[in-house]
């Protein structure tokens, strides 16, 4: 009763109570509103542009897009490195329903080998759903006809069609074009420094050697952007903007394909290398070293079985001959140095000296032989270069001097970079007392000059230097500087990359360059010239130079093999020469390796170059199609496939000799009479060869050496053509200058 | 004329107009948000109605039942709620980590759910035995039946319904007259816990989302990812919006959980401050009827009970706008009416419903 009475009594204070709590509440909620109220406008008035900003930042992507790669067309207009689609087989995860099944239907249809599909499938577990993945890349034509007709039956399933490069003729450009090959990590980190890699956000290609590497920066182009609305997940809902990308300019090369064909043509299966240049700009005709390599192997990742086969070739395909191949110049280099006399004063045009097949030093026993047993007679400077008598450029340089030889040669383009536009360049070496002592910890002694006046010794040079300084010697000591490109080709600029060339030697008296330009004519024209044979019937005037170099650096591994060292050892044929004589037009170099006289192996070479030079365009044979090429391409392939096959049985049959031997002389008793001691017998006559070289022309015999440092000029003087990299003192090694470097193996 | 018959027929069905207008209006804009929060799809909304109708059919069918109906079912219900929280501490369906459920084989029933309603009635009917204010050792009782809840669910853990209903027992203690004084000490108290709770109770993924909230750019691709993605998607809107399904936030998908905890992000990029201050307006309508309803109550039980749903459901406003736009740490609250769900709808309709139950019930006993 008392309990309801007050709560009766109480009902109207406990309203009120009541209603003033519900009206704290009331104000505490339109209190917290308004905090939320005023932290709303803060983020959506206040900070309204940094939000907004931000949420663009959230979707508004830029998807770079590639630029397409400048051509590059020879001086005719020919193409010589284009951009060809590529197709692959591309799946997107996401519109597929049964990955598995779908691939083995494909695998059905075209091949896909279990590595490939290994490989996508670990793809599509890193990559997102709806990002295209390469099933297989580089789908042949008939593949991409299959897979045409039966695309449709696949959902999600796609050919995808890529640029990338091709180069149509082969091997035939290698060493000028070199190739593009993807990115690698060192190259990225090289184009982060200079600030370029924004430019190759949509690239996967880059210049790796030669011209390509070169021009990388024209060729490459300029990448576009398309801005694109993305969602959380990174895809692409639509394009908004888009600036289109920039290709890279064409380039032109002053390289004639006509040329370079019988530059291959005349070199058939001999290791050397051809150069052909324009002695008034330094434009490049031709430029081939054989063998070369084809660089569409490397485009898409070679594979290890071909790297390791041009990699160990004994050919060295992957070296170019023309500029890291070093070869003492020998007596190619006889009418420049006659040039130095003259202009030194060391000797005249009526000097004369007697030739009587041998050269003496006062207090030096052992003589210098000149290629001519019987000697020339008395000898000017005409019939010194004429019929390349040793006798008289002993005495001419040892008169002059190292250091003024050196100093003049190095002027005139020896021993120094040509500043031809690949990098793949060796700068030889001109040797002088400095460098004598540096590299060998010896005095220079009379001897070294001796032998540097027949272009010997340590002198070493590339074919393109032999080239360049020719054309020195027609420009009367104005050098060029060799270019194989010639423009580039866009709407804004046509400019020449061609250089003038640089008068690098102070003239005395021109007349001296003549008499040894009016000598190289004489080389070439006159009864008694070493060249004159090659050029028989000869219409354009020509002049040129013989120089025969003979091999004789033996490695200790290789004196067994009897075939090998034969045929590695022979002398190395060269000739420079140029045409025509009262108007210059074209400068050549030839060096053919191990095939004998420069007279008679190397100036028929020249010849062949200069006669399709100087042909009336008219008259010129026409120009093999594509096709014709192709078929060259794969016959070239099978021949290089079975030269390695055989150099490889080579060194099996040498490896088993060597191992026979050793059994024979670990245990004689164990098998009485069992080998017949006769097979070792081979190994004997090139070992007595190896000691006692015939001495052939241009070649002084390293009995003698000045002041006396034993035997030292002869071991150093030649390394091994074939493998500059050995034992030249100022090369770098010049294999791992070609492609070797980047790895550019799929595996 | 009309408008009195109208609102007698409604009467006649125990609906409160004004507020079950409200209640449509807010669950219309909801299903737009949703319709363009999650991905135009027409039939997640439509079944996302048909939850809503039921929900909306629960709320009418509360509403028949007279205030002291559930005045008597409160103990009881408050029992058997506790009774199912031992069975889930001990038998309970686990799922991301937390044991909240009970496995009925054919669905999977969440006593705090039941709770929510159950604790809040409990207390009531506690309070509303004794006159108002209430003595200490009454306050210390209704204490006492808010805490036993609340620890079992702070346990399996699920920090923030714990909290939510807590605080809906203590609104009924604010609303009885608990006086100032204890209030005073209750959040004193309250302080003094925090570091207990910060360094014994609470989760490092709990600790995380705090910290996150003081810096959200301390972690933006972790715990701050969504607070960070929210903000942006809010600041945005701007004033006007972005306009509905033109949120790039949203419709792109860089917005985390955008049709349920997040939505009001959506809403607000789309519709921008100014349809923000709408809904605000919409919320602060539907809580001021339910406050007026409370205050119109005729006996301290209705009241009580009134005013805690109400001012919960304000609670869980608060909160969700607050961890949206980054002034409060992320906890699992749905924003009211308007995320993305079946449960949370059926519980606070079903709050609703007791409201109308209290507002339609009390004339009808006047009249008597």
């Amino acid at each position: 009763m008392r309990k309801s009475r007050i709560a009766i009594a109480d009902h109207v204070a406990e309203a009120l109570l009541f209603n003033r709590r519900l009206l704290v509440a009331f104000v505490m909620v339109v209190l917290l509103f308004g905090v939320l109220l005023l932290n709303l406008y803060q983020l959506q008035v206040v900070k309204y542009e940094e939000y907004s900003t931000r949420a663009d930042g959230n979707r508004i992507k830029l998807v770079p897009l590639s630029p397409n790669r400048g051509m590059i067309y020879d001086r005719n207009g020919v193409l010589l490195a284009e951009n060809r689609p590529v197709h692959s087989l591309e799946l997107v995860p996401e519109q597929v329903k049964d990955l598995t099944q779908t691939v083995q239907a494909l695998a059905k249809l075209i091949a896909i080998d279990e590595e490939q599909q290994q490989a996508f499938f670990k793809e599509v577990k890193q990559q997102r759903r709806f990002k295209s993945i390469a099933l297989k890349e580089h789908l042949t034509e008939q593949e991409v006809a299959i897979l045409a007709v039966h695309l449709h039956q696949f959902s999600g399933v796609t050919l995808e069609a890529r640029l990338t490069r091709n180069y149509p003729y082969g091997d035939l450009f290698t060493h000028a074009l070199g190739y593009i090959g993807k990115i690698n990590e060192k190259e990225y980190k090289q184009l982060e420094e200079s600030q370029q890699s924004a430019n190759y956000a949509a690239s996967r290609d880059i210049g790796k050697v030669g011209l390509e590497k070169f021009y990388e920066r024209q060729l490459h182009g300029t990448v576009g952007y398309q801005e694109v609305e993305v969602n959380s997940r990174g895809r692409v809902i639509r394009t908004l903007r888009e600036q289109p990308a920039i290709s890279g300019d064409d380039l032109y090369l002053s390289l004639d394909l006509g040329l370079q064909l019988k530059a291959q043509e005349a070199l058939g299966e001999n290791r050397g290398s051809v150069v052909m240049l324009d002695p008034r700009d330094g434009a490049v005709l031709a430029f081939y070293s054989n063998p070369s390599y084809n660089p569409n192997l490397f485009v898409h990742g070679i594979s290890g079985k071909n790297y390791r086969m041009l990699l160990n070739s004994p050919d060295r395909p992957l070296v170019n001959r023309i500029t890291q191949g070093l070869f003492p110049p020998a007596s190619t280099i006889k009418p420049l140095l006659g040039v130095a006399g003259l202009e030194n004063g060391t000797v005249t045009e009526q000097t004369r000296i007697p030739d009587p097949g041998l050269y003496r030093l006062p207090n030096v026993s052992r003589p210098w032989r000149d290629h001519s047993k019987y000697g020339h007679g008395y000898v000017d400077i005409y019939t010194g270069i004429i019929k390349s008598c040793d006798t008289y450029f002993y005495d001419l340089a040892y008169k002059m001097g190292i250091d003024k030889i050196a100093d003049f040669m190095t002027k005139a383009g020896f021993g120094r970079p040509s500043g031809i536009d690949i990098h793949e360049e060796n700068e030889g070496n001109m040797p002088t007392r400095e460098w004598k002592k540096i590299k060998h910890k010896q005095n220079w002694g009379p001897g070294d000059t001796i032998n540097i006046g027949i272009g010997q010794g340590y002198w070493q040079a590339t074919p393109l230097q032999m080239a360049l300084t020719t054309a020195t010697l027609i420009n009367t000591g104005a050098r060029i500087t060799p270019r194989l490109a010639r423009n580039f080709h866009n709407q804004q600029q046509d400019q020449s990359l061609l250089l003038a060339p640089e008068q690098a030697i102070t003239v005395v008296d021109p007349n001296n360059w003549a008499i040894s330009r009016e000598a190289m004519r004489r080389t070439a024209q006159q009864e008694g010239g070493t060249a004159r044979g090659a050029f028989l019937g000869a219409t354009y005037d020509p002049a040129g130079k013989t120089g025969t170099q003979q091999v004789i650096n033996i490695a200790a591994g290789q004196k067994y093999n009897a075939k090998a060292i034969n045929e590695r050892h022979r002398d190395n044929a060269m000739f420079v020469g140029y045409a025509p004589h009262h108007n210059p037009e074209v400068v050549v170099a030839v060096v053919v390796e191990n095939a004998g006289g420069g007279g008679s192996n190397a100036a028929p070479v020249a010849r062949v170059m200069m006669d399709h030079y100087f042909t009336p365009a008219a008259e010129k044979p026409a120009l093999p199609t594509l096709a014709e090429i192709a078929l060259m391409q794969e016959q070239r392939a099978a021949q290089m496939l079975a030269r390695e096959q055989r150099y490889a049985e080579e060194k099996a049959a040498e490896e088993a000799r060597k191992l026979k031997r050793q059994q024979q002389q670990h245990e004689p008793s164990a098998v009485p009479g069992g080998a017949v001691p006769a097979t070792i017998e081979p190994a004997t006559a090139p070992v007595t060869t190896a000691e006692q070289p015939p001495i052939t022309q241009n070649r002084p015999q390293p009995q003698a050496n000045g002041t006396g440092s034993g035997t030292e000029a002869g071991t150093a003087q030649q390394p091994d053509a074939a493998a500059p990299a050995e034992g030249s003192p100022n090369t770098n090694s010049a294999v791992s200058q070609a492609p070797t470097e980047d790895n550019p193996i799929d595996d | 004329m009309t408008e009195q018959e109208n609102q007698s027929r409604l009467m006649r069905w125990h609906i409160d107009g004004p507020l079950f207008g409200a209640l449509l209006l807010l669950i219309v804009i909801g299903l737009f948000t949703l319709y363009s929060a999650d991905g135009h799809d027409l039939a997640k909304v439509e079944g996302q109605a048909l939850k809503v109708t039921f929900a909306m059919g629960i709320m009418t069918m509360l509403a028949q039942i007279n205030p002291q109906s559930y005045r008597r079912w409160s103990l009881p219900m408050y029992i058997s709620g506790l009774f199912f929280l031992l069975i889930v501490e001990f038998f309970g369906y686990t799922a991301k980590g937390s044991t909240r459920w009970i496995d009925l084989g054919f669905t999977k029933f969440q006593p705090s759910e039941m709770m929510k309603l159950a604790v809040p009635m409990a207390v009531a009917w506690y309070m509303a035995k004794h006159p108002m204010p209430p003595r200490t050792r009454d306050v210390l009782a209704g204490f006492l039946i808010c805490a036993a809840p609340t620890l079992l669910i702070a346990k399996q853990p699920d920090l923030g319904t714990s909290i939510l209903i807590a605080m809906s027992g203590v609104f009924v203690l604010f609303f009885s007259g608990m006086s100032w004084r204890i209030i005073g000490f209750v959040a004193a108290l309250l302080a003094a816990f925090l570091p207990i709770l910060w360094h014994f109770l609470m989760y490092d993924y709990q600790k995380r989302r705090v910290l996150t909230l003081f810096d959200p750019e301390r972690d933006p691709l972790g715990a701050g990812y969504q607070t960070i993605q929210s903000m942006i998607a809010i600041g945005s809107g701007g004033i006007e919006g972005k306009g509905w399904m033109q949120g790039t936030q949203s419709q792109l998908e860089f917005l985390p959980e955008r049709h349920t905890d997040f939505i009001f992000a959506v809403f607000a990029e789309e519709m921008g401050l100014m349809g923000v201050c709408g809904l605000f307006l919409l919320y602060l309508f539907i809580i001021g009827r339910g406050l007026v309803i409370a205050s119109r109550a005729q006996d301290n039980y209705s009241r009580f009970l009134a005013g805690s749903i109400t001012l919960t459901f304000f609670v869980y406003v608060f909160v969700n706008i607050g961890m949206v736009s980054g002034i409060l740490p992320v906890v699992g609250v749905p924003l009211p009416l308007v995320s993305f769900g079946g449960t949370s709808f059926v519980t606070l309709l079903a709050g609703f419903g007791i409201l109308m139950s209290v507002s339609t019930h009390k004339r009808m006993l006047a009249k008597q």
